[in-house]
């Protein structure tokens, strides 16, 4: 970069419109990357200014980093290089929403409550329950990759993007998949795009298939005493004819956790393992859902068992949003946390729960039904004590990843203090030399969010 | 084709893993699509290290390679287009492992989907992609056509179901891709690799989810005067938040010709019918099933009928996946299309269609899925009269030309292979091409694996059609 500051501004001034770039450290400073601040922030207003904003910076070797809600920036490595802050909220329109095709089009800055309501017009729904559901948008979601407890039955972004637009890295507009429910033309671009934390290109458009409001739903919770009962219920389920649209086991060390806990309507307290299974449907199958749900959990366990409860409406909808946004209050709460997601089996979790208890640091666990799991490690306090012994547990529990049966684990938020010490990727694996191979093919000079990905991608 | 290449391709194989004489080669030539080109010759690997060992013999002597499972393809994606080696996956066809608890299989790619799900029916499990020729084409078939059929509505297509690969690169290079396990980090390169028609890769093991069977499946067949009729039904279903594991639509002209064939007890004298199937918990599939023959009868159907058991679902669903065997009776060669449209222009698409069959003096029948909009006219012609395969070529075009009119793409689950490379400028720009173009290269940079597919040539659309094989009754999905 040999660019001014104030030349960068005016560029992008000219581009986006003086309204639209801002580069006074106020205004700034909420564009943080672990602590790294951009030289300045734009909002394009369409497509072709992320274009020449692309092409401008590619020239002068800026570094781009896109961004809506800035609920997720903290999400993997600090940036190499971070000069511009493109914030995509200008870009918030539905583009096209056609219920009786089941497709929607947005552009990519669209805060996700923004379309909910106006599907929920149409008792339609994007299964999205994702941490920061207030403030999170359509591409940040989709860009980070974050999951749903709702994946266990609707599967996560990957199944229902159906096509993207988006920038390159050298300032080309290109796009891939379509509008339509089923379609087969061309390479799937897009799926690489979901969960590459802005690297490979600025998404400004997704195309989702959406689905039916559910038309009630009823949440029911299992609480045992020992972490063995949960998962045998877990595995009951998965071998039931139920078809849950969640199934979560939380537990946690307690104590400080116990607002979490009440808020997502379970117990926190120690040695509590409760699994949260969610159904939808009408009145009639939910009905035969708790009846087979409550016979299966007595059959799991019954010495162990503690309690069977269960919520309808508002409160099973509170519990639901709670669990969702679990990471995000965890954060909130626990601002020095960290929380691990861990690419398990199913079969990996007794693994997992049985190491958890070495931990020396209180952890609360959410550990979805098909196995991916979130391990928040929750120091009391920002100590240098704290963070040495979160430094040592984290690198400790890296040591496992990977290893069966363990499943690989990304520290997805944490200290930035920590991310000196530890890669909160780990270690890529044989696959990578494609991965970078590719973003060679994307972002060719290296300007879009670099050294924020696994293996400083 | 180099003789040292074949001395040690026979070597590797032995005589019987390889075939080169013109007799062998001429079975392999083709697939389910008209198209049609020779090999060099046809090799059959028994492992992974054969398949290696094939791929850098090929890439020392610069010899194309196109891999293929059973040839039930629709858009010439198995067929060796510029020549060179066909690698037939037909001798690696176990399943390694079947994993219930975790819902994983790993198979090799020869597997036969069908036998993957009679394989775990006893888990009460099955893997849910089934393309119409589940009985014969090969799950390694599958990822790389990224296959749908039938039930995909609600289930998905193979790469929902794919969760890792592992992958011989034209390089002769090993690697894996993805994991058994959910969101391993890193770019989604299973995701990426679905799909790319034999251009990234050879696939040598396949890691896929297997899929809880329903407790309870209700198969209805709706029966209407009116094609409008019937595609109003389909709107007002989704309308009503009812998603159908499978909702297909024949017209009148199918309808006559399966009926001859296969005796499934459709109605001779219709417009059109409906095969809706709802499954899962026995009061869910009931009340859908209610509900729905309620929406099939708003909408004037003359007779709404609930299969009374599974004998009668699967005569129902016979004839459903034997409409193409059926229209190959009745004309010496039959073009199936392969196209999407959003399910609201269904009546648009319907009568262009037969405006089209009208201007060309062709018989085209319609068998759609109707839920997905994925529509399936079948296109009757005699490849010995020049003029009415050009013109059946030509026919299918325009419907293509509509479908991205309407919003929607030149294919849903056929691919795009050798059919419809010429078509993709009509739905990507240059620049969506040239990033498809790069990424390809990424993973085949010489152009060796499976050449002339997908992407367009610089020829363009001028390009002259290989001659039509004779007919013969290909399964379609």
């Amino acid at each position: 970069m040999s660019i001014s500051g104030a030349g960068v501004s005016s560029r992008m001034a000219e581009i986006a419109g003086d309204a639209n770039v801002a580069s006074d450290p106020a205004q700034i400073a909420a564009y943080q990357i672990d602590g790294k601040s951009p030289m300045t922030v734009v909002r394009p207003g369409s497509s072709e200014e992320v274009v020449e904003i692309v092409k401008f910076a590619e020239r002068e070797k800026l570094a781009i980093v896109p961004t809506a809600g800035r609920t997720k920036l903290g999400i993997g490595m600090p940036p190499r290089q971070y000069d511009v802050a493109l914030d995509m909220t200008r870009m918030d329109r539905i583009v096209a929403y056609d219920p009786g095709d089941l497709t929607l089009s947005v552009e990519t800055g669209i805060p996700l409550h923004k379309f909910a309501s106006a599907l929920a017009e149409h008792r339609q729904f994007l299964p999205l329950a994702v941490p920061f559901m207030n403030r999170a948008t359509a591409g940040g979601t989709i860009a980070s990759g974050v999951d749903s407890p709702l994946r266990q039955m609707y599967g996560t972004a990957r199944d229902f993007v159906l096509g993207m637009e988006f920038v390159t890295g050298d300032g080309i507009a290109a796009k891939s998949g379509g509008r339509v429910v089923k379609n087969v033309t061309g390479y799937d671009i897009h799926k690489m795009m979901i969960g590459a934390l802005g690297t490979l290109g600025v998404i400004t458009r997704i195309n989702f298939r959406t689905f039916p409001l559910p038309r009630a739903t009823r949440t029911c919770i299992a609480t045992f005493r020992d972490p063995a009962s949960a998962f045998r219920l877990r595995d009951a389920i998965a071998k039931s004819v139920l078809r849950p649209q969640s199934v979560e086991i939380l537990a946690a060390t307690g104590g400080t956790t116990a607002e979490l806990g009440r808020r997502a309507a379970v117990s926190f307290d120690h040695n509590a393992w409760s699994v949260v299974v969610s159904f939808a449907g009408d009145e009639q199958v939910l009905d035969r859902d708790r009846r087979e749900l409550e016979a299966l959990t007595r059959g799991a366990d019954r010495s162990a068992l503690e309690s069977f409860t269960e919520l309808r409406a508002e409160p099973a909808e509170n519990a639901s949003r709670h669990i969702a946004n679990l990471p995000g209050a965890i954060l909130e709460r626990f601002p020095a946390a960290a929380i691990f997601k861990i690419s398990a089996l199913p079969t990996d979790l007794a693994a997992l729960a049985s190491g958890m208890q070495a931990i020396e640091i209180p952890w609360l666990v959410v550990m979805r039904g098909l196995g991916v799991t979130y391990l928040a490690l929750l120091p009391p306090d920002r100590s240098d004590g704290s963070l040495r012994l979160m430094t040592r547990e984290c690198a400790r529990l890296f040591s496992l990843s990977g290893k069966a049966p363990w499943g690989r684990a990304v520290l997805l938020w944490c200290p930035p203090e920590l991310k000196t010490e530890i890669n909160v990727w780990g270690a890529p694996f044989g696959d990578f030399p494609l991965m970078q191979k590719l973003k060679n093919v994307f972002d060719p000079s290296g300007i879009l969010s670099p050294g924020r990905f696994i293996g400083g991608l | 084709m180099d003789s040292r290449l074949l001395h040690d391709l026979t070597k590797l194989l032995g005589p019987r893993g390889v075939l080169h004489q013109p007799e062998d080669l001429m079975l392999y030539e083709y697939d389910g699509s008209v198209e049609l080109a020779r090999p060099d010759c046809v090799v059959f690997p028994r492992a992974t290290a054969d398949v290696v060992e094939i791929v850098r013999l090929a890439n020392r002597h610069q010899v194309p390679l196109v891999g293929r499972g059973t040839g039930t393809g629709l858009s010439g994606g198995a067929i060796a287009r510029h020549g060179g080696i066909i690698v037939s996956f037909a001798r690696m066809k176990s399943i390694l492992e079947i994993d219930s608890e975790n819902q994983r299989a790993i198979v090799q790619p020869g597997v036969v989907n069908a036998d993957l799900s009679v394989a775990v029916e006893h888990l009460g499990l099955h893997f849910a992609p089934d393309p119409s020729s589940q009985k014969a084409c090969t799950i390694g078939g599958n990822v790389s056509e990224n296959s749908g059929g039938p039930h995909t509505l609600a289930y998905g297509v193979t790469t929902n179901h794919v969760v890792s690969l592992e992958i011989v690169l034209p390089s002769g290079e090993l690697t894996r891709l993805g994991s058994a396990a959910l969101d391993p980090p890193g770019y989604d390169l299973t995701g990426l690799f679905v799909g790319s028609e034999g251009t990234f890769g050879l696939v040598t093991e396949i890691t896929v989810k297997l899929t809880r069977n329903p407790e309870a499946v209700k198969t209805l067949l709706a029966v209407f005067d009116s094609v409008d009729d019937a595609t109003e039904t389909v709107a007002e279903i989704t309308a009503r938040g009812i998603t159908p594991a499978a909702c297909e639509m024949l017209d009148g002209w199918t309808i006559r010709a399966v009926e001859d064939y296969v005796h499934a007890g459709f109605p001779l004298d219709c417009a059109a019918i409906l095969l809706i199937e709802v499954d899962g918990l026995r009061e869910v599939a009931e009340a859908e099933a209610r509900e729905v023959a309620d929406v099939c009868e708003l909408h004037h159907a003359r007779e709404v009928r609930v299969a009374k058991d599974a004998r009668e679902r699967d005569l129902l669903w016979k004839g459903r996946k034997n409409a193409f065997g059926a229209a190959g009776r009745l004309a010496p060669s039959y073009y199936t299309q392969d196209g999407v449209i959003p399910r609201t222009k269904l009546p648009a698409m319907l009568r262009r269609i037969g405006e089209i069959s009208k201007k060309y003096g062709l018989q085209i029948g319609n068998v759609f899925h109707a839920g997905d909009g994925n529509l399936h006219p079948i296109i009757l012609f005699d490849e010995r009269n020049a003029q009415q395969f050009r013109d059946t070529i030509r026919a299918g075009d325009e419907i293509i030309e509509f479908c991205i009119q309407m919003g929607g793409s030149i294919t849903g689950e056929h691919g795009v292979g050798m059919e419809k490379d010429r078509l993709m400028p009509l739905l990507f720009s240059e620049a969506d091409l040239a990033l498809m173009r790069r990424v390809r290269d990424v993973f085949n940079p010489e152009g060796l694996l499976n050449p002339g597919k997908i992407l367009p040539t610089s020829k363009g659309c001028g390009e002259i059609y290989v001659r039509p094989r004779p007919a013969a009754a290909a399964p379609s999905a």
